[in-house]
């Protein structure tokens, strides 16, 4: 590890990416540009994410990396060995024990704490982007508050689906006064963005970063005769039994079974270990 | 009464090309004002610079705000003049492809700016939508298809309802039956007319198309090389001419 600076970056990149934090912070939901560093991972890996991580940890923290809220997938493996390899520092799955957690499409169940980090992958930072194409008028719409469009998008989807179908990335309204993207989180996820812990969002292709301080007013758009829900499969966990953690589905054998369990692969982990059971626990299941 | 609109001594260069110089007039509520000339002779550049898409070199766009009485858009600050722009004004494109989402259904379309002044109820947006779909007589059925399935004349009168479902105080419009076929243009010509009259509309409407005026505008601006060479009531106008080059243009019309 002695062939790297501490966390890869050199001093002045994670300075500059600091400042841009700093900025993101100051301005809840405001996306701050930033001068995106190659890193040794192709895009779409959480280069916007890891650099936001390699600018926040230190060597005493304890980093935990999830991929759609697992601790196992390749891209979570990667980006954790990277930073035991080029930080030093000491990695975790267990969301309690972290300081720094990164992620990719989820939030943990756990209720996050005042003393951790939470920094997410974005692949796409500005929700206009689908109505608007032009960065100089998205913008302009963001200085000016003209968020109409948003609602727009959400009337398309309600009149072709009946219901607001986007269920990952839902839109939400920041302190007032900016319009943000979440990153592909599931909507179930949206409420727990009001949360203790600091929010950082990285976006490497697109060189944006923004932020959510702790207890920051975010509010999912919708309309009055069809109000935001935070929805998830309707069942339990089959493994842990918990019935408020967001599910996967799992198709079991070619017969068509299926079942359903957490996508916060710590959290059953700790329910089980503290005897919580769902249906199909004590099988054999993966 | 006090005009709605005070045009004082717009001028707007192209380098050193002129686009339009030392226009003035000014427009009452519910009045139409036409403005005539061949291609060039600086219409659409005029009522750019009136509607804040252009900024003139010279000149005020004085507007009777509901706030705040008389104010000159051109000075007044962005996000102020988008705001007008988006609630008592109204701009009608010569193609309805540069006025109109073409990603978004005829239904979200018309709703726009109704979310964007703060509408958050979608049965309420649906239903004005659907209204001013039958309005301006495209079928109901027709709500959630995309504009681009849409004929010409169809989407002229899909952008016609998307600026007026808010109840503008002011319409620009630039040539709104240009690029139609003639049969296309009357049905639209007729409805404009029925829209102006109902609604009370005051607009500012650029044309090279007598008949266009001749229906529409209760008064007239002639436009030559950027300036006006004669303005008066339409019929007066049109059926007395004073200015050899308005002479010419009502004539070359009555020989088709
Ligand atoms: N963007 C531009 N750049 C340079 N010259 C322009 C531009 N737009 C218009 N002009 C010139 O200004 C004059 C008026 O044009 P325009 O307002 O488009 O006239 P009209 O709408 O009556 O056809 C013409 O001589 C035209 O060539
Ligand atoms: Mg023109």
């Amino acid at each position: 590890m002695n062939e790297y600076n501490f966390a890869y970056l050199d001093e002045q990149t994670k300075r500059m990416i600091r400042r841009a934090i700093l900025k993101g912070l100051a301005v809840p939901g405001y996306q701050v540009p930033f001068a995106s560093r190659e890193m040794p991972m192709p895009y779409g890996w959480g280069t916007g994410g890891v650099q936001v991580s390699a600018a926040t940890l230190t060597p005493k923290d304890t980093l935990k990396v999830i991929d759609q809220g697992a601790d196992d997938t390749t891209n979570a493996v990667s980006i954790r060995k990277f930073f035991e390899n080029t930080a030093g520092v000491e990695t975790t799955e267990e969301t309690e024990k972290a300081t720094v957690i990164q992620t990719r499409h989820r939030i943990p169940e756990a209720k996050l704490r005042e003393d951790q980090i939470i920094v997410y992958q974005v692949p796409i930072p500005e929700p206009l982007r689908f109505l608007e194409p032009r960065e100089t008028e998205t913008r302009k719409m963001h200085s000016l508050e003209e968020y109409g469009l948003m609602h727009v998008k959400l009337y398309e989807d309600i009149s072709q689906h009946g219901a607001i179908s986007t269920a990952y990335a839902y839109p939400v309204y920041v302190s007032d006064r900016y319009v943000m993207d979440p990153s592909p989180i599931p909507k179930f996820d949206n409420p727990k963005l009001e949360m203790d812990a600091i929010q950082l969002f990285g976006a490497g292709r697109e060189q944006r970063i923004y932020a959510i301080p702790p207890h920051t007013k975010v509010v999912s758009l919708d309309f009055e005769d069809y109000p935001f829900e935070a929805t998830k499969a309707e069942h339990c966990c089959d493994l842990c039994g918990a019935e408020d953690s967001y599910l996967d589905e799992v198709i079991m054998d070619d017969a068509g079974n299926r079942m359903f369990v957490c996508s916060d692969t710590d959290y059953c982990r700790s329910r089980r270990e503290a005897g919580h059971m769902g249906r199909l626990a004590g099988e054999n299941a993966a | 009464m006090n005009p709605l609109l005070q045009v004082k001594g717009i001028e707007k260069r192209y380098g050193a090309r002129i686009g339009c110089r030392d226009v003035s007039f000014d427009l009452y509520p519910s009045e139409v004002m036409g403005i005539v000339g061949e291609s060039g002779s600086g219409k659409s550049t005029l009522l750019n610079c009136m509607a804040g898409h252009l900024q003139p070199d010279a000149g005020q766009v004085i507007f009777d705000t509901r706030a705040d009485g008389p104010v000159d858009t051109v000075t007044m600050s962005e996000p102020e003049r988008r705001m007008l722009s988006r609630t008592d004004w109204a701009f009608v494109h010569q193609h309805a492809r540069d006025g109109l989402r073409v990603t978004i259904s005829a239904g979200g379309n018309i709703g726009e700016r109704l979310m964007a002044v703060g509408e958050r109820h979608y049965g309420a947006i649906r239903g004005r939508a659907i209204d001013w779909l039958g309005r301006v007589e495209i079928d109901e059925t027709r709500v959630d298809d995309r504009p681009s399935a849409f004929s010409g004349g169809m989407q002229q009168r899909l952008q016609i309802a998307r600026n007026l479902v808010t109840g503008p105080r002011l319409v620009f419009m630039d040539e709104p039956t240009g690029g139609l076929d003639v049969s296309v243009q009357a049905r639209l010509l007729d409805l404009l007319r029925g829209l102006v009259r109902e609604m009370g509309l005051s607009a500012v409407i650029v044309t090279h198309d007598l008949a266009v005026v001749r229906l529409l505008a209760d008064r007239l601006m002639v436009m030559k090389d950027g300036h006006v060479v004669e303005a008066g009531l339409t019929d007066q106008v049109l059926d007395d001419p004073q200015h050899a080059y308005t002479q010419l243009l009502v004539s070359s019309v009555l020989q088709v």
